[in-house]
């Protein structure tokens, strides 16, 4: 458990920001500021350290009392035809919270991380898959396939703690580990090795990444092809990517949805997720989908079990409807179907709501700048760091408990939306 | 406030009170003496009625990751039983993955007032509680999962002694909060992992050495040392493979006469014999049951329809991923703990093999003379939802009804099973052991499941009626704690239950070399790992029962 060492320094704090949950950061609180001095990234770092400016809610760019700002929130919601819960960069209570109030004021829920996460959610509900977690990679991969993903870049220590560590448990030597990018090349050396074998690196366009995993299953499953090449990539150079996966004996193939940012990129995380099915008729191998940023986890795992499905549900009919292209929030704001926008932004003071000419609410991170002011906005404390709470991490299993750090006065999340329910 | 309830037909199975009238009385959510002056504040008119215990479920899957992974998977599903809100109810969905909220609210209104989340991996507890802490009015508890988590298989190749392991397991039963310990496919989801495809009792995990039977021995010792009241929870070897009937003897009599509940004992329960190689092995089970006193087991019934199975099972719902209708299915293999498998499936009653699960359960119920020792479960949702126990009931309950149903199904099932001629019917006090008395005493609650003075006042009140599904679809009264939240059949107030736990005692210093281990091998710290008490009181709706322990000591 995260625990005060001394006066002002605590060890072993969970990181809600980083999506692998890293819980060995080191942190000193001097009054009101945080430094991670122990097992900081540049996510964790941004996450942690970012100051606290305005304490005081707004309401049309007058400072108000927190009643007064719930108050006129609850009005919003009583004149509108149609309220998004969205951003929902929250914690545990955060999103059960969002969750009752959109039951009770028949609003629609979405995620600011939605437009990536549904690549994986789509794929679930049509066909499923076969994953596994960040342990079982530490401690038994063989082959890493990276798909389309600079996994270094949003998940900076996830080579360091899953791929790289001094122990295992079942005896492998780590430097026997393969990593293979196909796509995108790595922005750094994370996935180099310690004693400096680099990761190998097939190239092609994010564009031709649906022809390229086809064309890869297809091997897998002793397809024989007429082409020589796909996507600028030499078929030769695939099978022989095939034959590797076939001997490897627990491959792991892992993608972070967000980064396959094309068209319908969902039809190919399913034909990567049908790849590992295919190869565990003879052989192990399993998917890890990387996520877990800005609570996008947190949030979908209470909409599952309080309404039976993800975000981008609606509540309008006084039951729960789902929808993920009919309730993507940013389809309804482009389209001006939203009249009153609430958008929780808790972690990350740079993710703010899109423009919309929807009435906003912001419930988001002390620090926060705006060019348009909202029509309300309510500085929330940061779980984790300003109150306490519980999250999920990318892989939907494992959840970790967040301390209160320091004393900010902020209110959480849960407390804001709760008492606009209260009101409603 | 003492309230009375006054004249009921009292069905109290653990002070051996069947269908006498009596008065009830009940103050601050306990059941208490009759006053001496006889006076109280409140009178329940309940005579002529059906009075019994709330009821118990003692295995239904009701939260965690795969649960909450069948229901993201099944939108389709939820579409046909959506849940409008209420003036007192959250919207929701019921049927085969129900939301939180609607399965603790038809929980209520079928008169059960607790249930047990029997596959809680340690790793996952904390969104076990988190959504049990999400289901209204009923109780809960859990059974933790262990027997493929690598920390126990380096014990047992090591061969650390049975205190070792016994520390092991009451540490990881506190710090998971639970009330009992799970073992699914022992060593199975383990081998899984290093692509073994099936581990029958006595064949060895290919990188430990450890056999199924050897961590039945020793987590079933370990159970009973420690004093925990449930005994070990086994879902056995060869889940659904024709001939696992004989793994099943094997398990029951390879125990050596330690308390062992083996659950969904339907789906372990096949022969091979027949032009479909694929029989029933429920004759030779239930005579085990009945010669092996130390056994226990729940049935895992089979009803026809739509549902979807939800196991840690990673190998076995692998190997039948040929079956999942619709067509999709997951696995995961889950941080050095466990697994699990979510494959959404339809029971069809023109099916040889589903036709003869169907007659396997019900000829397992009504072949096992003592109904102390077996629980009314369709493995929620496994089997079917809970929602089909009233129909489940009336199966029990009524011979005509049975062989009824029994004769619109597979004709070639009817010839291979002899359902037709057993005679057997439920009575009222027999259901109400099933599904109170014993299975309270089962779980370890010592204030559940009776009526006596002190037991908490989850009291259930029907109205008879021969029709057994409609009497228990609808109960007249549900009282949770004392407080009516179901009269005549609706429901009208919301509580949140208690989550019952066991707290074992434990060497402390097994923590330095668990420490150890989480520190080099898994990706959280052991300190984090561990549900706070405070966690599972939360916003201050939760709250915490520590259940008794029986006495341990070494065998």
């Amino acid at each position: 458990m995260t625990e005060r060492l001394d006066e002002g320094v605590w060890q072993e704090v969970p990181s809600p920001f980083c999506g692998i949950a890293s819980d060995d950061l080191t942190i000193s609180v001097t009054g009101l500021k945080l430094s991670v001095t122990e097992n900081g990234d540049p996510v964790t770092v941004k996450g942690f350290e970012a100051p606290i400016s305005e304490t005081a809610p707004r309401v049309d760019g007058q400072e108000t009392s927190l009643a007064k700002a719930v108050q006129r929130i609850a009005e919003l919601m009583r004149d509108s035809q149609q309220t998004v819960i969205s951003g929902l960069a929250t914690d545990l209570n955060g999103a059960r919270a969002a969750m009752a109030l959109a039951d009770k004021g028949r609003a629609t829920v979405d995620h600011m991380n939605s437009t990536g996460v549904f690549r994986n959610f789509l794929v679930l509900q049509d066909t499923g898959w076969m994953n596994t977690t960040l342990a079982e990679v530490k401690n038994r991969v063989d082959l890493l396939l990276v798909v389309g993903s600079d996994i270094e870049a949003g998940f900076p220590r996830f080579f360091e703690r899953m791929v790289w560590p001094k122990d295992t448990l079942f005896g492998q030597d780590i430097e026997s580990r393969d990593v293979i990018y196909l796509g995108k090349a790595p922005s750094g050396d994370a996935s180099t090795s310690p004693k400096g074998k680099k990761a190998q690196v097939i190239r092609c366009d994010d564009a031709d990444l649906p022809e390229v995993i086809s064309v890869l299953r297809a091997l897998i499953n002793g397809r024989e092809l007429q082409a020589e090449q796909v996507g600028g990539i030499a078929i030769s150079a695939l099978s022989d990517l095939a034959e590797r996966l076939k001997a490897a004996k627990y491959s792991v193939v892992t993608w972070s949805a967000a980064m396959l940012d094309f068209d319908h990129a969902e039809a190919t995380v399913q034909t990567l997720c049908e790849m590992v099915k295919d190869l565990n008729s003879e052989t192990r191998s399993s998917g890890l989908p990387l996520g877990g940023k800005d609570g996008d986890t947190t949030v979908n795992q209470v909409a599952a079990w309080q309404s039976g499905y993800p975000v981008r549900t609606n509540f309008n009919r006084g039951y729960p409807d789902y929808d993920p292209y009919l309730s993507d929030s940013l389809r309804m704001l482009a389209e001006d179907e939203v009249d009153t926008l609430i958008w929780v932004s808790s972690f990350d003071i740079d993710r703010l709501p899109p423009n919309s000419s929807a009435k906003t609410v912001v419930l988001g991170r002390s620090g926060m700048s705006f060019e348009q002011e909202p029509a309300v906005f309510i500085p929330v404390g940061t779980p984790g760091v300003d109150h306490a709470g519980r999250a999920f991490r990318t892989d939907s299993v494992v959840s970790i408990p967040l301390r209160q750090l320091r004393d900010s006065g902020l209110p959480s999340t849960f407390e804001v939306l709760s008492a606009v329910e209260q009101v409603l | 406030m003492l309230m009375k309830l006054t004249g009921g037909r009292v069905y109290d199975p653990a002070q051996s009170v069947n269908n006498e009238v009596r008065d009830i009385y009940v103050r601050e959510g306990r059941i208490v003496k009759a006053p001496s002056d006889g006076q109280y504040d409140q009178e329940v008119d309940v005579r002529g009625k059906v009075v019994m215990a709330g009821a118990i479920d003692m295995h239904t899957h009701i939260g965690g990751g795969k649960v909450n992974i069948a229901r993201t998977m099944l939108p389709e599903d939820h579409a046909a039983d959506v849940v409008a809100r209420t003036e007192l109810m959250r919207s929701g969905c019921g049927h085969a993955a129900p939301s939180t909220l609607t399965a603790g609210y038809r929980y209520a209104e079928m008169g059960y007032t607790a249930g047990f989340e029997p596959a809680i991996l340690p790793i996952n507890a904390r969104q076990a509680h988190m959504e049990m802490h999400d289901t209204p009015i009923i109780d809960k508890g859990g059974y933790v999962m262990l027997g493929s988590d690598d920390y126990l298989l380096r014990m047992m190749a090591a061969n650390d002694d049975q205190e070792s392991i016994n520390n092991y397991v009451a540490w990881t039963i506190t710090h998971s909060q639970a009330i009992g310990v799970k073992v699914v496919n022992p060593g199975g989801i383990n081998a899984f992992k290093f692509n073994q495809r099936k581990l029958d009792l006595d064949e060895k995990n290919s990188f430990y050495g450890v056999t199924p039977r050897e961590i039945l021995l020793r987590l079933a010792r370990a159970v009973k040392e420690l004093g925990i009241p449930h005994p070990l929870h086994v879902h056995g070897c060869n889940l659904g493979v024709p001939g696992n009937m004989n793994t099943t003897l094997d398990t029951i009599t390879g125990i050596d006469g330690l308390p062992m509940h083996m659950t969904h004992i339907q789906f372990h329960s096949y022969g091979t014999e027949g032009d479909f190689k694929f029989s029933s092995g429920a004759a030779e089970i239930a005579e085990a049951i009945n010669r092996n006193k130390n056994i226990t087991v729940d049935v895992g019934q089979i009803l026809f329809g739509q549902t979807v199975t939800a196991s840690g099972d990673s190998m076995m719902q692998h190997a039948a991923h040929s079956h999942a209708h619709p067509n999709k299915w997951v696995t995961m293999d889950i941080e050095c703990d466990a697994g699990c498998g979510v494959l959404p499936f339809k029971y069809k009653d023109q099916s040889y093999v589903n036709a003869l699960q169907w007659m396997i359960g019900l000829e397992t119920f009504l072949l096992v003379d003592d109904p102390w020792r077996i629980f009314l479960t369709t493995d929620h949702p496994n089997g079917a939802p809970f929602t089909s126990y009233p129909h489940l009931i009336r199966l029990l309950m009524d011979k005509t009804f049975r062989n009824e149903t029994l004769s619109k199904l597979h004709p070639e099932a009817q010839k291979a099973s002899h359902l037709a001629s057993i005679d057997r019917e439920y009575s009222l006090y027999e259901i109400a052991i099933m599904t109170r008395a014993g299975a309270a005493k089962l779980v370890g609650l010592a204030d559940r499941g009776h009526l006596g003075v002190g037991g908490a006042a989850d009291i259930t009140v029907y109205t008879d009626d021969a029709d057994r599904e409609k009497m228990f679809s609808s109960p007249d009264y549900v009282f949770k704690d004392g407080r009516m939240v179901v009269e005549d059949g609706d429901l009208i107030d919301v509580t949140w239950g208690t989550t019952h736990v066991v707290k074992p005692e434990y060497d402390r210093s097994i923590e330095k070399s668990l420490k150890g281990y989480f520190d080099k091998y898994l990706t959280m710290k052991m300190g984090n790992f561990k549900i706070s008490d405070d966690e599972i009181v939360d916003d201050g709706r939760g709250s915490l029962t520590i259940q008794p322990l029986h006495k341990g000591g070494p065998i």
